[in-house]
């Protein structure tokens, strides 16, 4: 399973460093990624904290807007129609803009005034102070509309983000440093294996030999005992057979 | 002798309309509207007075504009009532009444029709005082000048409109300025005309016709600073049959600001009063509180005197205030803010 769970490599001295050479960069972006996670939730709370101030604040403006307009229906009577068949276009309008976050680029509204204000002249014979005053209210009302709304479309798009960052930063953290991490232990061990082995074979070699030589020294003795006279061996010619694993 | 004469045509009506008078709220009855938790305690209330079973058949979320057009609908019944009934020279007397909403209603078919909306979606939104025959008719013009050839110079609004307003105004100026205009025009019309019948009406009515046109040229006044309406157009504007005339109206036209204005109230003792009492301040009565309090005291007066027309005129004047009213302590509860619930301007 996890154990097993290893980059399919050679295990050798050249694929070892390889693999620390990458732990090396997986730990450092680990740490970059954490940094910029961590920009983007500082961000996000700010955010959640305006949006929420904003919301409480965009209640008590609504509220004094919806009733201004009931004053200046009670001092002018009914103007709505008036008003309706006299639109054009849009008084205030909206400009996007794109504010960066750790990379991230959130929509930012503004909201403008375009044009003059076609209404300057309602309510002249009645009501026109109650009736500025409700301009007044609902441009309040709507900038602090067009501020919660860019608000939270920053909110839902650094929401994204954060997700994303964060399953990078497990991600690099539960699975890809424990696999490198997994397999420069795999490589270590088979190298000490092959040491292991290296050395097992260089005792055996010793012992083949330390018993040959005892051999051949039994041998010549007891050549020398049957008062046979041997010959020097010949150094060129060792005789002997070859060693074979 | 003169009520003799007078009862041979208006008696009955007289006295309708007095019985009427007498269905509007009183002080009690406003002390337990502003009582009211939800609108259907303010319905409950209401089925208690005059207004009887108007709100029965609204389907249970009662809203504030269900309430207002209902209130409507019930004085336009009314007012429709007596003007069926009526014999010259009333008769014109109660159709001048109904010039005001033709302007308005004029004022915003135009507006429909300048901007391309489609006439039959507007024809409903008219006030119904002020619908007239030609009004179905105003669909066939596409274009302001046919509108002002072919339709306004047949409606009963077609002596205003001729005298100020010309073809191409319609197109250039101001919405808001014509319709000042055409009100200015209406009022010394209509005040020559209460001149003419002459007796208690012309006493009556005279007074409160002149008050109307003073409070206009002030309020007039007073919204145009900080606007881009000049002195001489602002001074076009002024309804030139009120105590204010002509000195008054020469010095409103020649102030730059509210101090100002205040300065030309103070030579007339009812103005000054008026600005005295009034600020701006939270919790003071504006100016325009005032001008509806006064308004409602003269045409509360109109009923101390008989055998006149102008108790129609003041009827519905109170009428509508009292709607307005209603509507003021439908919108305080149903919005519960109840901190100015008491800014309704009492009738009686």
């Amino acid at each position: 399973m996890s154990g097993k769970d290893r980059l399919p490599i050679f295990p050798s001295r050249g694929a070892q460093m390889l693999m620390k050479s990458r732990l090396a960069g997986a730990q450092k972006g680990h740490g970059l990624l954490k940094k910029k996670a961590d920009a983007l939730q500082m961000r996000f709370r700010m955010i959640l904290g305006k949006i929420i101030e904003t919301k409480t604040l965009m209640g008590e403006v609504m509220k004094e807007a919806a009733f201004s307009l009931a004053e200046a229906k009670f001092a002018t009577g009914d103007f709505n129609q008036v008003v309706l068949q006299n639109v054009t276009k849009a008084q205030i309008k909206i400009r996007s803009k794109k504010d960066n976050v750790a990379g991230v680029n959130l929509p930012v509204f503004e909201s403008y005034q375009d044009g003059t204000d076609t209404y300057e002249l309602a309510g002249l014979a009645r009501g026109g102070q109650q009736l500025a005053k409700l301009k007044k209210n609902y441009q309040r009302a709507v900038k602090l509309l067009v501020e919660l709304a860019s608000l939270q479309t920053s909110f839902v798009t650094l929401d994204e983000v954060i997700k994303i960052t964060n399953r990078r930063v497990n991600a690099i953290e539960h699975v890809i440093i424990p696999r490198i991490e997994r397999t420069l232990a795999y490589i270590i061990s088979e190298l000490d294996e092959l040491e292991r082995e290296e050395f097992y074979r260089l005792k055996k070699i010793q012992d083949k030999k330390k018993i040959a030589k005892a051999k051949t020294e039994a041998q010549r003795l007891a050549n020398i005992e049957a008062g046979k006279h041997v010959d020097a061996a010949n150094m060129l010619d060792e005789g002997d057979e070859d060693l074979l694993f | 002798m003169n009520g003799c004469m007078f009862n041979i045509d208006g008696g009955y009506l007289e006295g309708l309309c007095r019985g009427f008078k007498c269905g509007i709220l009183q002080q009690s009855d406003y002390l337990n509207l502003i009582q009211c938790e939800t609108l259907e305690d303010l319905k409950l209330h209401l089925a208690g007075t005059d207004y009887g079973s108007f709100l029965a058949n609204e389907p249970s979320p009662l809203s504030v504009s269900v309430i207002d057009d209902k209130l409507r609908e019930k004085l336009v019944i009314e007012f429709q009532h007596l003007r069926n009934h009526s014999v010259q020279p009333l008769s014109t007397f109660l159709d001048f009444i109904t010039y005001s909403y033709m302007i308005d209603n004029i004022i915003l078919l135009i507006t429909g029709t300048l901007h391309q909306r489609p006439i039959s979606e507007l024809i409903p939104k008219c006030h119904p005082l002020g619908s007239f025959e030609q009004m179905e008719a105003i669909h066939v013009a596409a274009t302001p000048a046919e509108l002002y050839n072919a339709v306004l110079v047949d409606t009963p609004l077609a002596p205003f409109f001729v005298d100020c307003i010309s073809e191409q105004d319609l197109d250039e100026m101001n919405i808001e300025i014509i319709r000042n205009t055409l009100y200015k025009a209406y009022l010394e019309a209509f005040y020559k005309f209460c001149l003419a019948i002459g007796g208690t009406t012309a006493d009556t009515m005279c007074e409160i016709l002149a008050f109307e046109a003073d409070r206009r040229a002030i309020i007039i006044t007073i919204n145009s600073f900080g606007t881009e309406l000049g002195k001489d157009d602002r001074a076009k504007l002024y309804p030139r049959c009120g105590r204010l005339n002509p000195d008054g109206l020469a010095a409103l036209a020649r102030a730059d600001d509210y101090e100002q204005v205040k300065a030309v109230a103070e030579y007339y003792a009812e103005y000054s009063a008026l600005f005295e009492g009034a600020g701006n301040n939270p919790g003071d009565k504006t100016l325009e509180d005032k001008f509806f309090e006064h308004e409602v005291r003269l045409n509360m007066q109109a009923f101390l005197q008989q055998f006149h027309f102008g108790v129609f005129y003041s009827y519905l004047k109170l009428k509508e205030q009292e709607c307005r009213n209603i509507v003021w302590i439908s919108e305080c509860v149903a919005q519960k803010h109840r901190a100015k619930i008491d800014n309704y301007i009492p009738i009686f």
